[in-house]
């Protein structure tokens, strides 16, 4: 159980601790500045940000008081002449660093960063330098990549197997999946099972568009998938995905966000809304899905959420989970908690920038 | 002629919108043909430069529109035109 948030909002980063009694703000960092993404890395007590100035650029900094101090590091930079996919008319350079995500326990240097234009950085001395993987960043399947939500498209989803750190999934918007069992030397596409009808073909072998994938703490070959088309699940490690978006007539299908327990590997959160042409919850009321069957049935829960006139939707790295405490920020600046795995939520303000991103430290 | 798809989503401001056969030689061609048919529609996916609108997307058989300028992209007989919207978010 952790007992601090990190609250990435449009205007600032929020630190936010419950020592004792109800969450509670700490204290706020980079007053307004877009905070895209902030986590902290346990294997060298770090606090990572990621934030978009718009005017100067995506840039980073990190923590290594907990918050007291901070210090810029050198954001990661495209080489001289790359150009975007898939025309590849425009040059490349780091308009936007998605997130952030350690390597492995055991490559305790290890990082790695997913940007907007695609490309994926890592680092082996601490962060102190990234270079661009520019295998697959060339990967030949690349000119099926495009933009979605913003002009071009973005690494979002990075997840190193706790049991092989050289075995990588990775989720491009829009691109889609792709795994790495070399440490990152080489790529295979796994998109099978997905379905893309933004695409001539929606089969297509690329061109898909996950918004967030994770893996089963208790299994890593267990990945779940919040995509533009749906929920998919797949239990080998991505070779087969499956569309376990609710068949009942439920909200769960399209979203952002995602949280996996950490026990048990068929239990999973969504955070609905109507769809991509309809961005906007379901009803205009607010709602968690949950699973607990690997997505055979969800169950809606909305004990505590707004249930009208209501236009908050979840982005896809503003829904986290320790324990059996949830917490998601919205896009209109709104903040809940669960401490009974959704089953009854709590406000805990209305006042808040737009979020987006929410992680337990 | 060459199939013209759209995305559902036009079909909100263009109800009887529908696949149609389209004869032409570029794309920039297709969108005057459909926007004869549905009058306005050209101004969904066009500005008033010529250009792709920032926010769609045109598919040319599997391939994404290479002109974006003044879609002048070539079709024939049995090329598959597949018009979207780029997949915007939040």
């Amino acid at each position: 159980m952790r007992n601090k948030l990190l609250v990435g909002t449009r205007k600032g980063l929020l630190i936010m601790n419950r020592d004792g009694g109800d969450w509670e703000v700490e204290s706020a960092h980079f007053e307004a500045i877009p905070v895209v993404y902030a986590f902290r890395d346990r294997r060298a007590d770090t606090i990572w940000v990621s934030l978009d100035h718009g005017h100067w650029g995506g840039k980073l900094h990190r923590s290594r008081d907990l918050g007291a101090t901070w210090e810029e590091v050198e954001a990661p930079k495209y080489p001289e002449g790359d150009a975007v996919p898939p025309d590849f008319s425009v040059p490349a350079k780091t308009n936007y660093i998605w997130l952030i995500e350690p390597g492995g326990a055991d490559e305790p240097n290890r990082l790695y960063v997913g940007t907007d234009p695609g490309g994926l950085f890592l680092s082996d001395d601490g962060g102190d330098s990234f270079q661009l993987v520019d295998t697959l960043w060339h990967h030949p399947s690349n000119m099926h990549w495009f933009g979605a939500g913003r002009d071009h498209p973005g690494t979002v989803a990075i997840q190193v197997d706790p049991r092989d750190s050289r075995h990588l999934t990775i989720g491009i918007s829009v691109g889609g999946v792709y795994v790495s069992r070399d440490g990152g030397e080489s790529w295979e596409a796994r998109n099978r099972g997905l379905y893309a009808d933004y695409l001539p073909d929606p089969l297509h072998e690329h061109g898909h568009d996950p918004h967030i994938i994770l893996a089963s703490p208790s299994n890593p070959d267990v990945l779940w998938q919040q995509n533009h088309c749906g929920i998919f699940r797949s239990e080998n490690g991505g070779m087969q995905w499956r569309d376990i978006s609710d068949k009942n007539g439920g909200p769960a299908g399209f979203g952002f966000a995602l949280a996996i327990d950490d026990q048990d590997e068929r239990v999973a959160w969504v955070a609905p809304a109507v769809s991509a042409e309809y961005r906007v919850p379901v009803d205009r009321a607010l709602v968690i899905s949950r699973t607990e069957d690997g997505g055979e049935t969800w169950q809606d829960l909305r004990a505590g959420l707004p249930q009208e006139n209501c236009y908050d939707l979840v982005f896809r790295h503003a829904l986290d989970k320790t324990g059996d405490t949830l917490a998601f920020g919205t896009t209109a600046g709104n903040f809940y908690v669960s401490d009974d795995r959704g089953d009854h939520w709590r406000c805990l303000t209305h006042n808040l920038a737009v979020v987006y991103s929410v992680r337990f430290m | 002629m060459a199939q013209v798809k759209f995305t559902p989503n036009l079909k909100r401001f263009f109800p009887d919108l529908c696949e149609c056969a389209i004869d032409a030689a570029t794309v920039a061609e297709i969108v005057a043909a459909v926007d004869d048919r549905w009058r306005g529609l050209a101004d969904y996916i066009i500005d008033e430069q010529g250009a792709l609108r920032k926010h769609v997307n045109i598919f040319v058989g599997d391939e994404l529109l290479r002109d974006k300028q003044t879609l002048s992209d070539r079709v024939s007989a049995d090329t598959k035109i597949f018009i979207v919207q780029a997949l915007s978010g939040g």
